[in-house]
């Protein structure tokens, strides 16, 4: 039997910030104007690669067979969601082909459509005629909706009025009854609390291992991918890396993810000092998760003594401006530390680092606080921190809830 | 589980046929009606009026329209009272208009759904004919009504020229909709520009005044808008007249069936884009 989903040789190319492809008319008009057969030129240049271009997806090709689960796995920006995009045929190909034999149904996110004027039953009609279901099909499940949804009471009320939570519950209800022989699911999992997970969860398992349909899934939970997921296929900035059982897969996974790159020693020419070597550790192979002890190694050599100055680490994340953390030893830690000639090792500890999973940045300066920095890089290098696995829900693991965990207690007074 | 097992898809770089695919547009139907169906719903939810509306603006505009430009600038408006012949024009612009600014925003308006679904691009901008029909209808009764009142019983081709007119003006406004809200989705300074553009356009429209004051050559010109010819043959088949003048009603229809394939094809060639550009 042919396989239902073949994918030859996909590559995809994007525009450095097409998210934001502010075109106006009014320069589109003058420039019309200026140079009128400047439009006619740029036909010609089509599938080369320009400045300011890059591949998404850069000649990918894979097989999934009738009744396999396949996990889509990487790092951000791998182009996971590029792939589901272009098989859910939102956005096209630039090069390759697909070719899927059956229904295609693809939830990319919860909700698509959803009107907060309408009641839920009215929503459950609109977002499952948006996901593709007809409305004998709808009427047919309904029932098998609002129970796994658990808003029976609230049916009619305007979904305006729901909690979060419910709203949610409602949404995956739809999606969960989407009745295709393919289904592509991207990231869904990483809302909602963990007993809604656990719902999810189990409700994808029934749908590849008792209704042997065919799924494609990305996620960054490598439990849930593991328990899903027979198949597996690791994506790195839009190559394929590797194709292959599930575990293999995950485990290259997790091992790019080990913080032993080579640091290049960094010149700091005004005070004379090199910094040989910065990392950042955790007891636990080189993986980065959150709420653990954490420790930043710093090593300098300096070829004279230096005093009143500050060091400082920053944390960012990689898809926010600004700076998520940063601590500096003279003005916010109040020590006076001196840079003696020679080898130096500082040695930052935390105890419990509090960033949720993802990706984030880390940044490092040398400066006298407020009058003058000798050096500064808030983007030094890369590093992720892993998602822990569903048991182990006090610990701050999901982006949604923002990627900082602060400790913290409630009073309560009635 | 249904298997179906026939269902094949192959997506490549460029698409096979550009213009419409008619068996997946069979397909995607209902969604074509559960569209209309939320627009409506989610207007007569959200305005305090509801569907009093719909019957409460046309009216209006023609009070206000007969003190101006029936009394005080005297515009004439030939057999017929000014209030009956400005709501016969109002009501057909209104229509067209409607959906021309509503099928311009729409995928803008819907862009959550146009990044995480695949559809026909095209049925958001056609299905905002839904509601505007809905709007028509209750209009049209007041039409009635009002035409009622000043003693005019419409000449029988009115059941010819109402369906007649609501074709031109679907095809004409879903036409240039499918244009500009293609237009609006890659340059955005579309948007502000949109509703000058149309309140504009109620002036190259014979809505306050009639055609007849037109030299017969400006006459063609201003009849490629495809509600000059509705329009001035609705008047006609409302004051109980027959002589419908069909050289401009054929140039509204063709003018209207021509906006329709240009829209059709400039939205079909760059749809594929909307999901990134949007």
């Amino acid at each position: 039997m042919k396989p239902i989903i073949e994918v030859t040789n996909l590559s995809k190319k994007y525009k450095y910030g097409e998210s934001q492809p502010y075109y106006t008319l009014r320069d589109t008009l003058t420039g019309l104007v200026r140079a009128p057969f400047h439009l006619l030129n740029k036909k010609q240049k089509q599938i080369n690669l320009n400045k300011n271009e890059f591949w998404a997806l850069n000649n990918i090709s894979f097989k999934v067979n009738r009744g396999e689960a396949m996990g889509i796995v990487g790092h951000n920006g791998a182009g996971k969601s590029t792939i589901l995009k272009i098989l859910s045929r939102i956005t096209p190909p630039t090069k390759g082909k697909i070719t899927l034999r059956g229904r295609v149904g693809s939830l990319l996110e919860v909700g698509t459509g959803f009107h907060f004027e309408l009641t839920g039953r009215e929503n459950i009609y609109l977002n499952g005629a948006i996901l593709g279901m007809k409305r004998r099909e709808i009427d047919k499940k309904f029932d098998e909706i609002v129970n796994f949804s658990g808003v029976e009471k609230f049916l009619d009320t305007p979904v305006k009025h729901y909690s979060s939570g419910m709203y949610m519950r409602l949404a995956f209800a739809v999606a969960a009854n989407l009745d295709s022989e393919i289904l592509i699911v991207d990231e869904v999992l990483a809302v909602g609390d963990t007993e809604f997970q656990k719902k999810c969860l189990g409700k994808m398992d029934e749908i590849t291992k008792k209704e042997g349909r065919t799924i494609l899934f990305v996620s960054h939970n490598m439990g849930a991918i593991k328990r899903l997921c027979g198949k597996g296929l690791l994506l790195d900035s839009g190559k394929k890396i590797y194709e292959g059982k599930i575990d293999n897969v995950v485990d290259q996974y997790m091992t790019s993810f080990d913080v032993k790159k080579v640091f290049e020693p960094i010149k700091v020419p005004e005070i004379d000092l090199v910094i040989n070597k910065i990392s950042i550790n955790q007891k636990n192979n080189g993986k980065i998760v959150p709420g653990k002890p954490v420790q930043v190694d710093i090593d300098i050599f300096a070829e004279h003594e230096v005093k009143d100055i500050g060091i400082e680490i920053i944390f960012s994340h990689d898809d926010m401006d600004g700076r998520l953390f940063s601590t500096n030893t003279k003005s916010s830690d109040g020590l006076e530390i001196v840079i003696k000639k020679g080898n130096n090792h500082f040695t930052c500890f935390i105890d419990s680092f509090n960033l949720c999973s993802g990706k984030y940045r880390f940044g490092f300066s040398i400066q006298i606080p407020f009058i003058k920095s000798y050096y500064l890089n808030t983007d030094l290098f890369y590093f992720d921190v892993l998602e822990t696995t569903f048991s182990n829900s006090q610990l701050p693991t999901l982006p949604m809830y923002g990627h900082v965990y602060l400790d913290h207690k409630w009073l309560i007074k009635t | 589980m249904k298997v179906d097992s026939h269902k094949v898809t192959v997506i490549r770089p460029k698409p096979r046929w550009l213009l419409l695919d008619f068996t997946e547009i069979w397909e995607f139907r209902e969604l074509f009606i559960v569209f209309a169906w939320r627009d409506i719903k989610v207007r007569y939810k959200q305005t305090i009026l509801g569907a009093t509306w719909a019957v409460f603006q046309p009216l209006t505009s023609m009070f206000i329209f007969t003190i101006f430009f029936g009394n005080f600038a005297k515009i004439p408006s030939g057999d017929l009272p000014y209030p009956l012949f400005v709501l016969t024009g109002l009501i057909f612009w209104n229509y067209f208009s409607g959906i021309l600014s509503r099928a311009s925003n729409s995928l803008i308006e819907n862009e959550g759904i146009v990044k995480k679904v695949y559809f026909p691009r095209e049925i958001l901008p056609l299905s905002t004919v839904g509601a505007n029909l809905i709007d028509f209808g209750i209009s049209l009764v007041l039409l009635f009504l009002v035409s009622f009142y000043f003693n005019f019983v419409p000449n029988p081709r009115v059941l010819f020229v109402v369906p007649l007119g609501l074709l031109i003006g679907t095809f004409g406004a879903g036409g240039l909709g499918l244009l500009l809200s293609s237009f609006n989705v890659k340059y955005r300074d579309v948007r502000y520009a949109l509703p000058f553009f149309i309140q504009m356009m109620i002036f190259l429209t014979p809505v306050i005044y009639p055609t007849s004051i037109m030299r017969s050559s400006f006459r063609y010109l201003i009849a490629l808008n495809p509600m000059t010819g509705v329009i001035d043959a609705a008047r006609i088949v409302f004051s109980g007249g027959s002589n419908i003048n069909w050289p401009i009603l054929a140039i509204s229809g063709g003018s209207s069936l021509l906006l329709f394939i240009v829209g059709l094809y400039y939205f079909k060639s760059t749809e594929r884009f909307f999901a990134d550009l949007v």
